[in-house]
């Protein structure tokens, strides 16, 4: 492992371990208590998800457009990290809806966009897993449709009720709710890396076992 | 007549020689060709013989540009990489699968694919081929109907029928009569003489007496040895695989 | 390659599955029959005491057009995997995206085709007046046909020689075609209401034709690269 990793995992663990501290010491939200807390793990969730996406289609349209396998290997450890997170906010999300807006699950646009969305991360996953040989590229043309579709996707749900409340509730934050979330934010963003460099590692592990493997039938 | 399918205009791209150097093809951690060489002129014919699964079919998909190898250079020609369809026009293919759509009949099989690989004189064309095959009495029937030697003599002739200058046979025998077989190594015999450059792969080492210019022994994706005109190949191929 | 090389390719593809099609008729009356069938199934689940549910017709006919099209798509290159023909094609030397052109040019026919039977069916099952707006209709199922078979064709052909290919084309093209699902169920909405909203039709319209012009460019980048061992 490279030689920040250890540092960087102390500190990622140190600032997960101390999130719940934070998150207990920002300010009660008026009208919702003590469930308005899930939102400082809902939205780095989130906004992993999505950086997960991204950097899966375009470690995907490198792959394709080169071939070098590097970039597949970033793609896969991308999209698992991108069923996890979005796993969670999809979790997170509607345990904070019931109090918000009476009802765990409602189909308004963002929430069904990333539904779409993971889905789509996690039928990547199921054709790495099933698909037999070859399906580096097919995933990677998959994960290309995915992230070519993401416009689309929030377009076409947008049409539907809307009560997400606007992005804009971030900068409008005091100061007391802004340092928690902005803290989530960084403890998730370090996850994300770790885990994303963990991951690569074990495929480049597993790829030069499999060089060695070949090279041992010369 | 030279065929071009894409410009439409005679294509002048062409080979004399086909050099395979280090060929390898791996998948995952099984390697099934390990840098295998080889070459081939004009007038030549190639048998590339082994036991099953020693990697044959995978050389000769290389080699068809069906498959990439991991490592090794397939080079037609002396004058460098060419445009990959421009090699694909000299190539005819005879694969394992007979490549024949079986609901058109003969003559709309080798003209669909006459037209794809962009002949001059279709029609002509696809006359003489079915009469070559001996199916001008069937031409009109669907391929479906067809039996194991007549299919395969239609899916010779679609090969052909663009005049390649490379040949590429994945065990062209199986299933044929003994009429069938002989008037398929006429067939061979005749393109040598034509000038083409003829590979086949084949487990009827009898039928490759006297036939081969050179005979490739794969085992485990390696050459094992390449012999010149072997006479009697089922002794060579003990010899060579026994060892 | 030029363009007359690529038009007169996907000319020949298409004619040449015309001709394999109307021969054999098996992939057109299996897709059709099976839509139908469909529609069974979405009548006894849906209908209530002789009536169907308010606005159900048009979620009904784009649900059964995308099963019916996997099942088509699954067909038409199960047929290509059998004789191998879909590599005889990769071997000629014609421009590959052609040959992805010419399969979605039949695949977008034959669904047509289904549309033509399946649309007048809903509107007797299900009391919904699709045709009261036949040109618009018309526009809808042609954009929401083509870039369902876009994102197809290209996925059934690159999970010809994948394993599991059966249930995997499903799998992986029904998140990506929910775009044109919604679009297609919303568009055709917009059309069956009283109240005629332009706007909202032209939207939907317009999405389903960006759509079409992204993967369909996408899919012909990406066909060569993904269908080259």
């Amino acid at each position: 492992m490279p030689k920040w990793f250890t540092p960087l995992a102390l500190l990622c663990g140190a600032m997960l371990a101390a999130s719940p501290l934070i998150i207990a010491n920002a300010p009660y939200e008026s009208q919702m208590g003590l469930v308005q807390k899930i939102f400082y793990y809902h939205m780095p969730s989130a906004w992993m998800f999505l950086l997960g996406a991204i950097v899966c289609g375009v470690a995907s349209a490198r792959f394709l457009a080169t071939g070098a396998e590097r970039h597949d290997r970033t793609a896969l450890a991308a999209a698992e990290l991108t069923v996890l997170f979005g796993l969670l906010t999809l979790v997170t999300g509607p345990l904070w809806a019931r109090r918000a807006w009476g009802t765990f699950w409602v189909w308004d646009a963002r929430v069904t966009s990333s539904l779409v969305g993971w889905m789509i991360s996690c039928a990547y996953l199921i054709l790495r897993k099933y698909g037999g040989p070859g399906s580096e590229r097919l995933g990677a043309a998959v994960a290309l449709f995915g992230m070519a579709n993401v416009p689309f996707i929030y377009l076409s749900v947008n049409y539907w009720r809307t009560i997400h409340p606007p992005t804009s509730v971030v900068p409008t934050l005091k100061f007391s709710m802004g340092f928690p979330l902005m803290f989530c934010v960084t403890a998730f963003l370090l996850f994300f890396i770790l885990l994303m460099a963990m991951r690569t590692r074990l495929e480049e592990s597993r790829a030069r076992l499999d060089a060695l493997y070949l090279a041992l039938d010369e | 007549m030279t065929p071009d399918a894409t410009s439409g205009s005679t294509s002048t791209f062409d080979f004399d020689t086909v050099v395979v150097n280090g060929v390898s093809r791996a998948y995952g951690r099984r390697r099934a060709l390990h840098g295998v060489s080889f070459g081939a002129s004009r007038g030549d014919i190639i048998g590339v013989l082994g036991p099953n699964g020693a990697g044959k079919s995978t050389l000769l998909g290389i080699v068809s540009t069906l498959l990439r190898p991991t490592s090794g250079t397939v080079a037609y020609g002396t004058s460098g990489p060419a445009d990959p369809a421009a090699v694909r026009s000299r190539l005819g293919v005879l694969g394992h699968d007979l490549f024949l759509y079986p609901e058109l009949t003969a003559r709309e099989n080798l003209t669909f694919f006459a037209a794809l690989y962009g002949c001059a004189h279709v029609a002509a064309r696809v006359d003489d081929a079915l009469a070559r095959a001996g199916l001008a009495s069937r031409a009109d029937d669907a391929a479906v109907g067809f039996s194991r030697g007549m299919r395969q003599r239609l899916a010779l002739e679609r090969a052909l029928i663009h005049d390649p200058r490379l040949v590429l046979l994945d065990e062209p025998f199986t299933g044929l009569d003994e009429a069938s077989a002989s008037a398929l190594l006429a067939r061979l015999r005749a393109l040598r003489a034509d000038g083409r450059i003829v590979v086949l792969a084949t487990h009827d080492l009898d039928l490759a007496d006297g036939l081969l210019d050179k005979a490739l022994f794969l085992r485990d994706g390696r050459l094992l040895e390449e012999v010149a005109r072997p006479e009697r190949v089922r002794a060579a191929y003990k010899d060579v695989l026994g060892r | 390659m030029s363009t007359q090389g690529f038009g007169a390719t996907v000319l020949r593809i298409v004619r040449k599955d015309l001709t394999v099609e109307v021969r054999s008729r098996e992939v057109a009356y299996t897709t059709l029959f099976f839509a139908v069938s469909c529609l069974l199934v979405f009548a006894f689940a849906l209908v209530r005491e002789g009536r169907a549910p308010e606005g159900a017709g048009e979620g009904i006919l784009w649900a059964t057009l995308t099963f019916a099209g996997t099942l088509a798509l699954g067909r038409t290159f199960e047929r290509e995997r059998q004789s191998e023909t879909l590599r005889a094609l990769l071997l000629a030397p014609v421009p590959r995206a052609a040959v992805y052109v010419g399969k979605l040019v039949g695949i977008v026919g034959l669904l047509l085709a289904v549309e033509v039977v399946l649309v007048p069916l809903v509107t007797l099952f299900f009391g919904a007046p699709l045709l009261k707006r036949p040109l618009w209709l018309a526009g809808i199922l042609v954009t929401g046909t083509i870039g369902f078979a876009a994102v197809g064709t290209l996925f059934a052909a690159m999970l010809v020689r994948a394993r599991s290919r059966d249930v995997l084309l499903p799998v992986l093209l029904y998140p990506v075609v929910v775009p044109v699902l919604i679009a297609g169920v919303r568009g055709t909405s917009a059309l069956v209401d009283p109240v005629f909203d332009v706007a909202i039709a032209r939207f939907w319209l317009a999405l389903l034709f960006a759509f079409d012009a992204v993967f369909v460019t996408l899919a012909l980048w990406t066909f060569e690269p993904v269908m080259s061992d």
